[in-house]
């Protein structure tokens, strides 16, 4: 039982690093953090498959001319090159906006903004509501 | 930082080595381990390096916004028309057989105009971002 | 050349908007950018059409990318299912592009202007690929092209009103962990069955009975789509996206993002698992069941409540996504016909109700709440015509397109022994008529706190009618959808019954 759960420890980091990502996703306030949380949630996605291409003994999936080689599964890496290729977009993108926001809001702590959001939620509406109270008069 | 000897003298001297390092990448991944992918952020980072090293605006002078733009671009155009090609000559959508007089001949035009869009993509996403985050304005930091 | 086209259909409808997306970044005039993407959905949608009638004609297309073999290469794959959300996508966004013509300038910095357009393509391709692509992976980079081209769009937002940003910024990182649960799931089941294609999967899991990572894959990858979807609990990204994004990005996100994602989790149900399959069988009836009732009810309770009325349209998109995935878990082949045709119709209703609220929030250059539509209905009479028929299609009054796809539900519901879902159903939708009759109300009878001078614009208003037209059109005639829909639910529940 022992032996066969820690046998597979390549999935306890995944399985650990994933729970941290997730953690910090939705634990932080920080929309920073939030970002750094997403990218390790992501990174455990990629050892995930990584992990599955893996075959002991197997060599790179290159031909060597020798019958019987086994070869390692290329099939996840190159899907991961993939993955990683959309993890950076998303990050890259998610830091903009984190930019953008700090530069209209001034702050990048979740409760700061949607405070200020939620006073302009209400100016928004006791304006309009201002202006047709004046015209029943 | 464009004050310190050492730096710009490194840079000039890296400068070179850097892209063609990524050159042998790009044009390896035939053969062995390598790509677009890889040698397109290592092309990029000769240019990010001279821009942290020398200053913004004279990286841009090396390299403009709108050649960044339209390289950027053309490297998707480069992958996809390869796509097209193949289609016009009667086959599959990147189907590299039909490229070339034989399929060998074929797969290895194919894969390498497909590597270099990708290659080339990439470095020029990688400088725009780079650009992009550098150059990036807060509308407050101008009041205060 | 014809005949190139003919046979390369399946990958065209995709490519056609990505490589043109590329070549529009590089057009500096506005006009002709604008000329170009039109173009573009134009052609994008004349595909689609030749689309349909290829595959009804003949049979379903599998399209080899590359010429590789499907079960190991990629696949593209375009059968009587799949044709339905293709069609929708490329329909909306060519009517969205066209409404874009004069929307689009007044809220976008004129620099940033040919970058949208080119955002705008990468995200209708992304949404088509998704739909198209018959392999697992691929799919997932589909879901995030369109995605992270949508919340790029959502952003553009940012250059009116600052919380666009941040709902973009919500957008992204929920939609980067749907996605992401959507990969974990792929993984799981790739590394049971060694194979990414989704019919190839599908054969292959139907072998392997009481394996619990296949049990972890289905719940990671029905989780992540329907996060993507904004199926109930999973909806808070919805709301704020589709509120604060440029008006005309508002209409087309709308009206398509969440259908394809729909699509995706009716396939993943219905074709890669087997309805039959007790894993299935129990997330129909114990999960998606009861949150669709839920979801009927809260998005209307806070629909009613809402007082800004882009939020309002986006809450009542999370009833309305309700009824579809209601629709889906009833399980039978009449109901998930039934969802399909909501999905059909729900996106003409509501890129009408999109395009006629952005479209007075254009004339008077402000946040539409609804205190200042006050005699907005009196000003522009066209605008105000096409709203009402389209609330009344969204409400299901009959002769519109809303009554036929609520007929079916209903019928279907009933037909499968669940008379209270029908009253459900039934009472869901009189509460609708509720923030409806709010908004006609403020519209037409309260009078103006000033003389509003107003001149509606043929470029605006012309895609309104279009649409508007449709939904009458399918109210009156609905024949093609309902078939369509029934040979897709046929398709997807093939075999047993």
């Amino acid at each position: 039982m022992i032996s066969s759960t820690l046998g597979v420890w390549n999935y306890w980091i995944v399985f650990f690093l994933m729970m941290i990502g997730l953690f910090l996703v939705i634990g932080r306030k920080n929309l920073l953090k939030k970002i750094v949380g997403l990218t390790i949630f992501q990174t455990s996605v990629f050892l995930l498959y990584i992990t599955f291409g893996k075959i002991q003994g197997g060599t790179p999936p290159i031909l060597n001319n020798i019958n019987e080689t086994v070869y390692s599964n290329p099939l996840p890496h190159v899907l991961i090159l993939t993955a990683i290729v959309v993890g950076v977009a998303t990050t890259a993108l998610g830091l903009s906006l984190v930019l953008r926001i700090n530069s209209e809001y001034g702050s990048i702590e979740e409760e700061d903004i949607s405070a200020q959001d939620l006073i302009d939620y209400h100016d928004l509406i006791e304006t309009s509501k201002k202006i047709s109270v004046k015209f029943k008069k | 930082m464009d004050k310190n000897p050492i730096l710009r003298i490194a840079t000039k001297i890296l400068f070179a080595p850097i892209i063609l390092f990524g050159l042998y990448v790009q044009f390896h991944g035939d053969f062995g381990p390598g790509g677009g992918f890889q040698a397109g952020v290592i092309v990029a980072s000769a240019f990010i390096l001279y821009a942290i090293v020398f200053g913004l605006e004279k990286g841009k002078e090396l390299f403009p916004l709108n050649i960044n733009l339209f390289l950027l671009a053309l490297g998707g155009i480069l992958y996809g028309g390869v796509g097209i090609v193949s289609m016009l000559l009667g086959d599959e959508f990147l189907s590299y057989n039909v490229l070339g007089s034989s399929k060998q001949a074929g797969q290895h035009i194919g894969i390498l105009l497909v590597e270099f869009g990708v290659g080339l993509t990439v470095s020029n996403v990688m400088i725009a971002l780079f650009y992009a985050f550098v150059d990036f304005k807060s509308s407050n930091g101008e009041t205060k | 050349m014809i005949d190139i086209i003919i046979k390369n259909l399946p990958i065209l409808v995709v490519l056609t908007p990505l490589m043109m997306s590329l070549i529009v970044v590089l057009i500096s005039n506005n006009f002709l950018s604008w000329l170009l993407t039109l173009f573009t959905t134009l052609i994008t949608f004349i595909f689609s059409l030749l689309l349909y009638q290829e595959v009804y004609l003949h049979t379903a297309i599998s399209y080899a990318l590359g010429n590789w073999v499907p079960p190991l290469g990629i696949e593209y794959l375009i059968d009587k299912v799949s044709i339905i959300p293709i069609i929708i996508i490329a329909l909306i966004s060519f009517l969205a592009t066209f409404f874009a013509s004069k929307i689009m300038p007044a809220e976008i910095n004129n620099s940033s202007i040919s970058k949208v357009y080119s955002l705008w393509l990468l995200a209708i391709a992304g949404l088509i690929g998704l739909v198209t692509t018959g392999d697992a992976f691929n799919l997932f980079v589909f879901l995030e092209i369109s995605s992270l081209a949508s919340v790029a769009l959502v952003a553009m937002g940012g250059q009116k009103d600052k919380q666009a940003l941040v709902a973009a910024y919500n957008y992204l990182i929920l939609g980067a962990i749907g996605a992401t649960f959507y990969v974990i799931g792929v993984g799981l089941l790739y590394g049971i069955t060694g194979t990414l294609n989704l019919a190839d999967l599908s054969n292959r899991i139907a072998e392997i009975s009481d394996n619990k990572a296949l049990i972890a894959g289905f719940g990671f990858m029905v989780i992540g789509i329907m996060l993507k979807a904004a199926v109930f609990p999973l909806h808070i990204w919805l709301p704020r996206a589709y509120a604060y994004a440029p008006s005309a990005v508002s209409v087309l996100l709308a009206a398509t993002a969440t259908k394809a994602s729909l699509y995706i989790l009716a396939r993943i149900l219905f074709s890669v698992f087997d309805i039959s399959d007790n894993l299935v069988t129990y997330t129909l009836q114990y999960i998606i069941l009861p949150l669709s009732i839920l979801a009927m009810f809260a998005g209307t309770i806070m629909a009613i409540y809402e007082k800004d009325i882009k939020r309002l349209l986006a809450h009542s998109s999370i009833a309305q996504i309700g009824y579809i995935t209601l629709a889906f878990a009833i399980g039978t082949k009449a109901s998930v016909a039934a969802g399909f045709i909501h999905l059909f119709n729900h996106a003409l209703i509501k890129g009408a109700l999109f395009m006629a609220i952005t479209s007075m929030g254009f004339y008077i250059n402000k946040r539409i709440t609804i205190n200042n539509l006050s005699g907005l209905g009196r000003a522009m009479p066209i605008t105000f015509v096409c709203f009402v028929i389209c609330s009344l299609s969204l409400a299901g009054i009959p002769l519109t397109a809303g009554f036929i796809s609520k007929l079916y539900i209903i019928k279907a519901s009933i037909s499968a022994d669940g008379i209270w879902i029908a009253f459900l159903i039934l009472a869901s939708s009189a509460l609708s008529v509720v923030y409806l009759w709010k908004m006609i109300e403020a519209l037409w009878f309260h009078e103006s706190p000033k003389v509003l001078n107003i001149k509606e614009k043929p470029e605006i208003y012309i895609a309104l009618l279009m649409i508007t037209f449709l939904n009458i059109y399918f109210g009156l005639d609905a024949s093609i959808v309902v078939n369509s829909s029934f040979e897709a639910a046929n398709q997807l529940l093939g075999v047993q019954k």
